[in-house]
């Protein structure tokens, strides 16, 4: 039998260094392994590499295209980290961004070419809102019928999805659409205005608008909340130890509304930003998944807010780069799928590393064992 | 010494001359935007055997690109603005979904010809183009007709657009011409291409009694379930026949490779076409072929006959008399329903189960 010169001994605390350090070994490790994956299209893995990481954001609109995309991706994984941080796993952001988007569109559509200055702003608190209710449901369960709120949150993402079709199907289609299914096109004071339009001719074309600053005032935002705030660390607490938590006598409760409250709300104006951002109306293809992708997003950023910023742009250049090398190289575009499969799967696998430490076999320590 | 600057001044030429004739060369970039898989066996792979025509008689005039898997979401703009931007003077997207997007990029790129499948909306650098698969799918229907023992038909549909409602229309005005009892079921999946939901809803389908199966959607599922579960079916977008020899009855295709070679003319001509173009069985833009031994030659040869009357305009499927659901006439003889009319239509015809989902 071969035996490898490595074995894994259990660590007695979990190594908060390896915490850090999985997520940039798997990054490198996936680099390493798409090289392999090209070489073997045939192809020369460092060009390759370039379009697939580089070309994308050598541009000023490409830069413009990753924060549009990483953006609202950032947001959602922030308001799931914080459930997260509690042991309470929200599923649905998907969803809970879907309702969000439903409930902006509705007051865009409502105060349509009649809205004024306030009207974008009544969107973003009401998509929060909606994705806030959303997310109360599985609180509701959770708290009142011990349902798995894992379950009950990703199945309501198919329900909102079908709220969504209804909706533009139905009472919310344009009457001017012939039958297709689209909302009308928002009018300017209900959506997110361009950076390019008041920023002058070096973001001329660029799509990224100003909703961007709502995900960066989120960013300091959930630190200060989750390191700062009393709130914060009875979730923290109630996540790592619930004994302690109830000892302590936090509400158990009160943390699965609050953790699923919060997710709900970012995910909510997420949505805003999709419906009054790139899309400027609501239709029925609208899945963006990034609700899905968010939650790669959260554990990969270590739940901690800095760490979910760099996820947010890593996922959004993988998406981009998949689109590139289409372009230029004519691969496949599964590419992408196979690239965030390399990057889940080599940080599971780094992930061991955080309970485990790697430590040289001794031959003759081997042999003894074997005698015994 | 004479004969260095000889060798120089040939040389000389040669480069000059090279680097015209590289000029003259240079070929037109086209680029095509896919919803599915090239490899999805149906519309995808359908356009994407009409670039490759293109490609194969325009030669080193044109080069091309294309790009699968493109969401009928906000990534689609970025998509098509970037090869826009990577100097695509044709930009073909081929989905109806890309129709908003495609008209904002158009906006910024004044010298680029975009062209739309299937949409509505036009502008002066976007054409539309589509085909009127109706007409096979008529034809589709007078051979269901004949080979259906239950008297029950059932239809995979996408999205209810007036796209995929009148094709349901033609396919069951087709099978009635034959058996005027017959009546068809209709799934919706909201999607042009999931293969497991198209599967879902054929099983469904056949669930419920339907013995010959005809589909909006963009891959082999619905065929290949019909020959799991023994019944018949068509094949759609493509030639289907490889993928359930033992249910396939015959393949509604759309033929993209005349159009896009005349685009291609147009644009290496230095004048890119700006017209719509709508075209059927008559425009060689679509045809019922591979019809198979499963099908009894009485049925083949009625529906040869039509497609002859359809290709000379003798038969129009929408001419009348059309009754609707209620049994009344929509359409009155004497009347067909103008282009207009067939691309904003909302209601089945007799024969048609359910109701058309959203129409008002």
């Amino acid at each position: 039998m071969i035996r490898a010169p490595w074995r894994l001994v259990p660590r007695t605390l979990p190594s908060p260094r390896m915490r850090v350090l999985a997520p940039m070994m798997a990054v490198a490790l996936t680099v390493i392994f798409g090289c392999i994956v090209f070489a073997s299209l045939g192809l020369s893995p460092l060009a390759a590499m370039k379009v697939f990481l580089i070309e994308p954001i050598s541009t000023i609109n490409g830069v413009s295209e990753l924060l549009l995309k990483a953006s609202p991706m950032c947001l959602i994984a922030l308001g799931l980290a914080v459930g997260y941080r509690a042991n309470v796993w929200n599923i649905g952001g998907e969803g809970q961004m879907y309702v969000g988007g439903i409930f902006a569109s509705g007051l865009a559509i409502y105060f349509h070419e009649r809205g004024g200055v306030w009207l974008l702003p009544a969107m973003v608190v009401a998509g929060a809102i909606g994705g806030a209710l959303w997310a109360s449901i599985p609180a509701v369960l959770k708290t009142r019928c011990h349902a798995n709120e894992i379950l009950v949150s990703l199945m309501l993402t198919y329900v909102a999805d079908l709220l969504v079709k209804y909706l533009v199907y139905g009472p919310w289609q344009d009457p001017a659409a012939n039958n297709f299914p689209l909302t009308v096109a928002f009018s300017d004071n209900a959506q997110f205005p361009m950076f390019a339009a008041f920023a002058g001719d070096w973001l001329e074309g660029t799509r990224v608008n100003v909703s961007l600053i709502i995900t960066l005032v989120a960013l300091p935002v959930a630190w200060l909340f989750m390191q700062r705030t009393f709130a914060g660390y009875q979730l923290t607490v109630a996540g790592l130890a619930p004994s302690a938590a109830r000892y302590a006598g936090f509400s158990g409760p009160a943390a699965i509304w609050m953790a699923l409250l919060i997710g709900g709300a970012a995910a909510g104006v997420a949505g805003v930003m999709e419906v009054a951002g790139p899309l400027g109306q609501l239709n029925d293809r609208w899945t963006p998944g990034y609700g899905f992708t968010a939650i790669i997003v959260a554990t990969l950023g270590r739940l901690h807010p800095f760490g979910i910023a760099l996820a947010s742009l890593l996922m959004a250049l993988v998406y981009l780069g998949g689109e590139a090398v289409q372009i230029s190289l004519q691969l496949p575009k599964a590419i992408s799928l196979v690239f965030q499969g390399l990057l889940l799967m080599l940080l599971l696998g780094c992930d061991v590393l955080v309970n485990y430490r790697l430590e040289r076999r001794r031959p003759a320590a081997t042999a003894a064992v074997e005698i015994k | 010494m004479k004969l260095f600057k000889k060798l120089l001044a040939v040389a000389a030429v040669a480069a000059l001359s090279g680097s015209l004739a590289a000029d003259a060369a240079d070929p037109v970039k086209m680029a095509w935007v896919y919803l599915g898989p090239v490899g999805d066996g149906g519309w995808t792979y359908a356009h994407d055997l009409g670039r490759k025509a293109a490609e194969a008689k325009m030669g080193a005039k044109i080069s091309t690109t294309i790009v699968e898997n493109v969401p009928e979401s906000a990534d689609a703009e970025r998509v098509i603005r970037d090869l826009a931007t990577k100097g695509n003077k044709i930009i073909f997207t081929t989905s109806f979904g890309y129709m908003d997007s495609t008209l904002k990029v158009a906006k910024s790129f004044p010298k680029v010809n975009f062209y739309h499948a299937t949409g509505f909306k036009d502008a002066a650098n976007v054409a539309i183009y589509n085909s009127r698969m109706y007409e096979p799918a008529y034809l589709a229907g007078v051979i269901a007709g004949h080979v259906s023992k239950k008297g029950v038909l059932g239809f995979v549909a996408s999205f209810p657009i007036p796209e995929v409602v009148r094709n349901i229309n033609a396919y069951t005005m087709g099978a009635r011409s034959v058996n005027p009892k017959i009546t068809t079921k209709v799934v919706w999946i909201s999607s042009w291409f999931d293969p497991s939901k198209e599967r879902q809803a054929a099983e469904a389908l056949i669930g419920q009694g339907a013995d010959v199966l005809l589909q909006n959607t963009d891959s082999s599922a619905v065929l290949q379930t019909a020959q799991d579960k023994g019944v018949l079916a068509f094949g759609w977008d493509s030639d289907m026949t490889q993928y359930a020899p033992k249910a396939h009855l015959a393949s509604c295709i759309e033929v993209w490779g005349p159009y896009y070679t005349s685009v291609a003319e147009a644009a290496v001509s230095g004048k890119p076409m700006t017209k719509a173009v709508w075209g059927g069985i008559k425009d060689g833009m679509n045809d019922l072929v591979s019809v198979s031994s499963l099908v009894p030659p009485a049925a083949a040869k009625m529906a040869a006959a039509k497609k002859a009357d359809i290709a000379s305009g003798k038969f129009n499927v929408f001419a009348g008399p059309i009754k609707g659901q209620d049994g009344k006439d929509k359409v009155p003889a004497g009347k067909t329903l103008t282009d207009k009319e067939i691309d904003g239509i909302n209601w089945y015809v007799e024969g048609v189960e359910g109701a058309v989902p959203g129409a008002k």
